[in-house]
């Protein structure tokens, strides 16, 4: 393979593998902050599903980019502008309605995004892939099942669970913009075009969100650009947390 | 939401086929879907199950500690509901 291919290759998996930590780091937030038990422990569950993900796909950029960088390096010691996620992982979500609007989209695209990988010509995402396919599944699953309750529950759940809803929903966009993709990846059948994603994804949410009695909403795109290394404001303060304690002692085990 | 106070659920886990559903625990959760994924995190999140009941508590019919004496202790006397009076043949090994 070409030096070029590596690099979007490097590039490309870094996207993903940054998805999964960020929002990894979100989910991890809800632990003790949960509306029950059960669910603190579900979320955290999720938190680690993708964080496995994440570590999987790290490690093999770091493989294939030959500079040594290992899956900590890239999770600890990049910096904001570096990093890949879409906009849509990153944001704050204290409310447990948006979390779980925006789980809904995002484990969503995850699902169609690795059945449609795990036959990747590239053999490592093919089989991170096929590992997750199982778990964003489940994903979907949970996040569904807590729309719909909220949705289709009392006046004041129904409300807030369409505003978290209208709020997420700009956001997605970003997931199926191929921009940051060299298209020759696509081509080689190693990475999944993700224009293609956007019918299959969009039309299981429509599903979830009929069947909340939600509506599915019509607002403009918000301008998101974190493929590119532009992040919104957050995404600092939520490096500073993820990234502290391994630069105040690098190579530190715990 | 925790203002309410959701039913409670008991859990049942299978470990392997061929085992029975073995009751692991219980936990609170708005119907039975969410209990059954509420289960799956809190008692299959270490590969201990391959089947999983949730059952309401309310459903279950509970024997009654002031009945111990009258249900249980009548048994306690009866050597003779134990098959330990039979001589087992030598070389027979699955009785």
């Amino acid at each position: 393979m070409s030096g070029l291919h590596d690099e979007a290759l490097v590039d490309y998996t870094l996207a993903l593998a940054d998805d999964a930590l960020v929002s990894a780091q979100r989910m991890g937030w809800w632990i003790s902050r949960a509306p029950q038990l059960e669910e603190d422990v579900a979320l955290a569950n999720i938190g680690l599903d993708q964080l496995g993900q994440a570590r999987l796909l790290l490690a093999h950029a770091g493989e294939v980019e030959g500079k040594g960088r290992d899956e900590d390096d890239l999770a600890y010691f990049r910096d904001e502008r570096d990093f890949r996620n879409v906009c849509l992982v990153e944001r704050e979500q204290s409310d447990f309605g948006v979390a779980m609007a925006r789980l809904l989209i995002f484990a969503c695209w995850q699902h169609e995004l690795y059945s449609a990988l795990s036959r990747s010509t590239d053999p490592t995402l093919a089989a991170v892939a096929a590992k997750a396919v199982k778990e964003t599944a489940y994903h979907l699953d949970h996040a569904s099942h807590w729309v719909v309750r909220l949705g289709d529950g009392t006046d004041e759940s129904h409300r807030r669970m369409q505003a978290a809803l209208d709020a997420e929903w700009p956001w997605r966009g970003e997931l199926f913009d191929a921009a940051h993709l060299d298209p020759a990846l696509v081509a080689s059948g190693v990475a999944v075009d993700p224009a293609t994603l956007r019918d299959p994804v969009e039309g299981r949410i429509g599903a979830v969100v009929r069947q909340a009695t939600l509506a599915v909403p019509e607002v403009p795109d918000a301008y998101s650009r974190g493929r590119s290394g532009l992040h919104t404001e957050t995404m600092g303060y939520l490096l500073a947390e993820m990234q502290s304690l391994a630069r105040a002692h690098p190579g530190v085990t715990w | 939401m925790s203002e309410r106070i959701e039913p409670l659920w008991e859990v049942f886990v299978r470990a392997r086929r061929g085992l029975s559903h073995v009751h692991v625990g219980s936990l609170h959760a708005p119907d039975a879907e969410m209990a059954l994924r509420n289960a799956r995190d809190v008692y299959t999140r270490r590969q201990e199950g391959v089947s999983l009941w949730v059952v309401p508590a309310s459903a279950i019919a509970a024997s009654s500690p002031d009945e111990k004496d009258s249900f249980f202790d009548p048994a306690a006397d009866k050597v003779y509901r134990h098959p330990t009076f039979y001589d087992v043949p030598e070389g027979v090994q699955h009785l």
